[in-house]
């Protein structure tokens, strides 16, 4: 079995540079890659161009890349938790695409399927629309969008081992298993790293072959945006 | 006139045995209280549940289990979760049977505008556009008129769109309306003590209304 892991984040990520474009897991801060964001911001790489559904809070995820302004670009569905990034938006530092979320996830995917576009209605007669091929099919209007690319797809998974097979667990799944297929170079971080042959093939959401890098991560605060409860009466 | 629990109340009897239903933010999100008694319905949440329950338990919140607002959730028996992109596959695919979400503008035409207020700051679309693209049965759940007095039932959307030609039905604190297929709000309830002069005023697209158009019940 080919091994796959590294020491950890900081090995995990050496070779990001620059004006790199970043594919990051997660939904709101539910399934981010914590270590890994914690090691760009030391490494402080710049210019960064970030695929990620979300931009993370003030203090926490991509947020944390944001206040060093490390970000260029955020290419996201929906960015609304976080002060800096409207700051530095309104200010024109920081350049932002903002497409539907099911789109976001559908070009990660035709990335990892080695598919060079997809056809969607959303965002059909909108400003999404604007300078893109629209075709019919069946009496409908669809627009065609592009496959992403980007140089580092970084996951976070539950469960992995050596050979980079993955195990996502609930909600924390989202993004992570489509951006996982679709990097040139996927780092995946787990909360438990096992050896290869203890996971059930028949349970891997992730098969190794699209993971490059993988380290068991340490310290997960895993925050909770909205903490919503009932009470037991 | 209804108060936002009343606009859900009457949204949910919509919902019928053996849907799928996605909600979105806001009012859309009360309806889940008031779905009928001996009907099963499975709700969605686009990040990628299918199953979704109440919140948890005071000391029972899970972090991995969030729902598309972001808030600790449940799962309910017979729940699943998947990726993001097959849980736009089945809104795209229609198995999602109705999709209820709020809305800043409607048109008569049945376009919506419910993303961005052009010179605010622009949060993002979200899932929205995908749904409203996609979904085969839409109902809007919205305030009939804006902060400012002003009707959000348009002969036009004045702001930037998030879909065309989708919405099927709108139920505001004042009324339900179809949106008919040759365009034009179709009143068809409506709220307890108001009148269908009311509603005419309230509403600046073109509004089909006969002067016997009966009450709704909500209880």
């Amino acid at each position: 079995m080919i091994n796959k892991v590294v020491s950890g984040a900081i090995e995990a990520i050496r070779d990001i540079e620059d004006g790199d474009t970043l594919m990051l897991g997660g939904f709101g801060l539910c399934g981010i890659p914590e270590n890994c964001i914690a090691a760009l911001v030391k490494k402080n790489v710049k210019n960064l161009t970030c695929i990620s559904n979300n931009a993370g809070v003030d203090d926490f995820g991509i947020g944390l890349m944001l206040q060093q302004r490390q970000v260029k670009k955020m290419i996201s569905s929906y960015v609304g938790e976080n002060a800096e990034f409207e700051r530095q938006l309104l200010s024109g530092e920081l350049d932002v695409e903002l497409i539907p979320q099911g789109t976001l996830a559908t070009r990660c995917m035709a990335a990892g399927y080695g598919m060079p576009a997809i056809f969607t209605p959303a965002g059909v007669g909108t400003e999404v629309a604007e300078g893109k091929e629209v075709r019919n099919f069946n009496g409908k209007d669809y627009l065609m969008e592009y496959a992403f690319e980007a140089d580092f797809a970084i996951v976070k998974a539950w469960k992995g081992d050596t050979a980079g097979n993955l195990i996502y667990r609930s909600t924390s799944r989202n993004f992570n298993p489509v951006m996982a297929m679709a990097g040139k170079v996927t780092i995946a971080e787990v909360e438990i790293l096992v050896e290869a042959g203890e996971l059930d093939p028949d349970q891997i959401h992730t098969p190794g072959v699209f993971v490059h890098r993988i380290f068991q991560g340490a310290d997960y605060e895993k925050r909770i945006e909205q903490r919503t409860v009932r009470t037991k009466n | 006139m209804l108060d936002k629990n009343g606009i859900a109340k009457r949204i949910a009897k919509e919902i019928k045995d053996g849907y799928y239903v996605n909600l979105g933010i806001g009012i859309p999100t009360l309806v889940a209280n008031y779905i009928p008694e001996g009907i099963n319905v499975v709700l969605q949440s686009e990040n990628g549940l299918l199953g979704m329950g109440p919140f948890p338990f005071e000391g029972e919140e899970d972090a991995d289990l969030i729902n598309a607002g972001k808030q600790t959730i449940t799962t309910l028996p017979g729940s699943s979760v998947f990726d993001s992109a097959l849980s736009f596959g089945m809104i795209r695919s229609q198995k999602i049977d109705l999709t209820i979400l709020g809305a800043m503008e409607v048109s008569e035409n049945g376009d919506i505008a419910n993303w961005k207020i052009p010179g605010k700051m622009v949060k993002g679309m979200g899932g929205a556009m995908d749904l409203v693209a996609s979904a085969k049965n839409i109902i809007v759940a919205m305030q009939h008129v804006n902060k400012a007095g002003e009707s959000k039932l348009l002969p036009k959307c004045t702001l930037p769109l998030t879909g065309v030609h989708c919405i099927k039905k709108i139920v505001t604190e004042l009324a339900v309306l179809d949106v008919l297929p040759e365009g034009g709000f179709q009143l068809i309830e409506r709220a307890p003590g108001v009148s269908v002069d009311y509603i005419r005023n309230a509403t600046s697209g073109r509004l089909l209304a006969d002067d016997n158009t009966p009450e709704m019940h909500i209880d």
